[in-house]
């Protein structure tokens, strides 16, 4: 019973290593030979294009005369090729390329010359750039409505509601607010949200009277969130409430940041806890220490991994865009709400085109899917 | 003129990268290099600051005798000493400063990562008290992800588990990040282009020139 079985097996291997092995039975001589500047890139590279070879390895030479003598640069696979080669700009290269042919050995071919130039615009991101410009005239077009006086209507934002509500909160209690503005620099898009809503939360805090503390990571958000909120106690008529102490620098390690913070809270127990910026893995040790010393706590990241630990540690958390919607929703200003709406009608024509291509996908064409491909 | 240069700067640089990004040409590329160079050049300036502001503000609390003093002297004591053997021997090759770092911050480091452990068994046991649809869906997913981590759920579901767990993380898991993540970069770019306008100058504190 097994004997038979063996056999069949053999045959069947014999059978798949020949097609594998046996170069005969798909190569075909190679034609259609180009080579050319990579489109789109800065100069860099040129491109080597075929139609037909051998499954088996394409050796690629180069050399900067015709003649030669040429030099091997790399090996490519497969029938129907491309391999790109990465050469000095402004030289004329030409190339030789050889492959095995079954019975008939190793043939060869030349092809060039081509030149590295470096070009203006990278045509495998105009789909970025039709968004970017779509999105930039929007926001214009709102800012302008705004302006005009078109009431723009912005959902209301629980999160960015109760900032106001924790101020109150911290002062009746005669208890401190502590706000953390991530761990990440001044140049993270996220820090720059979280500094907007401290120059709010700061200036409610001069206003009431109440006590802040903004602990910090990084040195040059330190720098940035003092003046933030130096600047705040200013507007709000209360510069001599402003103390050097409300803003300080801990460390730059990331664990010893969270023990320190951690520490603050659980021996002087802030009524009130920010913790809006980007995070990493000390979101849930900050939060969870907040959450166990009762403090009122709303945070607000983009940072996808650290929202699940927000949401479970936290009365309220600014989620992905809520975060940078939160400076134009306090302040009320035309000029940023129209932002906003752009903001909301962009996402809905994403929208409608990811669903519009997911119904084209299912009918077997994906020109939608292939456009939206980021490269 | 104490916004209007600020604000300048950040149109000039907050628009450089946009056009690397779409311009391949290599002089752009290095310029937009150097931005990055400068960036850390400006962080290294920034450091010395944070750190004279961490001696003041412990040597204020140590002279006010405030709460907690004491945890200042450690403090002091730990940052002079390593950069005292820092800047003596090196931070690479110093083995006294090696063997600081090694036996006592690095275990210190990883205490604090390993306290998250504890962290998030109570948050998960907040996170998946049933209380309401939404609550208890949450559980059930928990529990099917978590059972599909370990042998133990394979083996009393006949196998099934996994595929239901890896099913649960790759589709609807996938597709609610996907939204959340196509959200937040639309509001980064919308903030993006506030702040490169002027438009948005919150951080920056919101009084005019």
């Amino acid at each position: 019973m097994k004997r038979p079985l063996l056999f069949i097996l053999a045959a069947v291997f014999l059978f798949l290593a020949s097609q594998v092995l046996s170069p005969a039975v798909f190569a075909q001589e190679i034609t259609g030979l180009r080579v050319f500047d990579t489109p789109g890139d800065g100069g860099e590279s040129v491109t080597l294009e075929w139609e037909g070879g051998a499954p088996g390895a394409i050796l690629i030479m180069r050399s900067a005369s015709k003649g030669g003598p040429f030099e091997e640069v790399g090996t490519a696979f497969g029938i129907d090729g491309s391999y790109q080669d990465y050469v000095e700009a402004g030289i004329a290269y030409y190339y030789q390329i050889s492959y095995q042919l079954g019975a008939e050995g190793y043939l060869t071919a030349q092809v060039g010359p081509a030149i590295a130039k470096s070009n203006w615009f990278r045509t495998y991101r105009v789909n970025a750039l039709i968004l970017a410009a779509l999105m930039f005239g929007l926001v214009l077009y709102y800012i302008n409505a705004a302006k005009r006086g078109k009431e723009l209507y912005i959902r209301r934002i629980a999160g960015i509601s109760a900032i106001d509500e924790a101020v109150g909160r911290a002062t009746e209690m005669g208890k401190k607010i502590m706000y953390i503005p991530g761990i990440m620099s001044i140049s993270d898009i996220q820090t720059i949200a979280s500094l907007s809503i401290l120059s709010h939360v700061a200036r409610q805090t001069a206003i009431y009277g109440a006590d802040i503390e903004v602990p910090n990571k990084d040195p040059l958000t330190f720098t940035a969130a003092r003046e933030t909120v130096k600047q705040a106690y200013m507007e709000a008529g209360r510069p001599d409430q402003f103390k050097e102490e409300m803003v300080t620098y801990i460390t730059y390690d990331q664990f010893a940041y969270a023990a320190a913070v951690t520490g603050k809270m659980v021996r002087e127990r802030p009524a009130t806890n920010f913790l809006i910026g980007y995070f990493f893995a000390e979101s849930l040790i900050l939060a969870e220490t907040g959450q166990s010393t009762g403090a009122i706590q709303i945070a607000g990241t983009a940072a996808p991994t650290q929202l699940p630990f927000f949401v479970t540690t936290c009365d309220y958390t600014l989620m992905g865009e809520e975060l940078y919607a939160a400076s134009a929703y306090l302040s009320r200003e035309p000029n940023l709400l129209g932002s906003i709406k752009a903001q909301d009608v962009t996402k809905a024509l994403i929208i409608i085109t990811v669903s519009v291509g997911i119904v084209e996908y299912f009918f077997g064409s994906s020109v939608i899917k292939d456009f939206l491909v980021a490269r | 003129m104490r916004r209007t240069i600020p604000l300048a700067l950040t149109f000039i640089v907050g628009l450089y990268p946009i056009l690397a990004f779409f311009v391949p040409d290599v002089r752009i590329a290095h310029a937009n290099d150097w931005l990055d160079e400068a960036l850390v050049i400006v962080a290294a300036f920034a450091l010395p600051l944070g750190t004279v502001n961490v001696i003041m503000t412990n040597t204020s609390k140590l002279k006010k005798k405030a709460r907690g003093w004491q945890y200042s002297i450690v403090l002091l004591a730990g940052l002079a000493i390593m950069a005292i053997y820092g800047l003596i021997g090196g931070t690479g090759v110093d083995p006294k400063f090696q063997w600081m770092f090694v036996n006592m911050v690095s275990p210190l480091q990883s205490t604090m990562f390993a306290l998250l452990s504890f962290y998030v068994a109570s948050a998960a046991y907040r996170a998946f008290r049933a209380r309401n649809v939404e609550a208890t869906i949450l559980l059930i997913a928990a529990i099917i992800v978590m059972m599909g981590r370990i042998p133990f759920g394979d083996m009393i579901t006949g196998g099934r588990m996994t595929p239901l767990s890896e099913w649960i993380m790759s589709i609807p898991n996938a597709a609610a990040q996907r939204g959340i993540i196509i959200g937040a970069a639309l509001g980064a770019a919308s903030m993006s282009i506030r702040i490169i306008l002027g438009i948005e100058t919150t951080y920056l504190g919101s009084g005019k020139d």
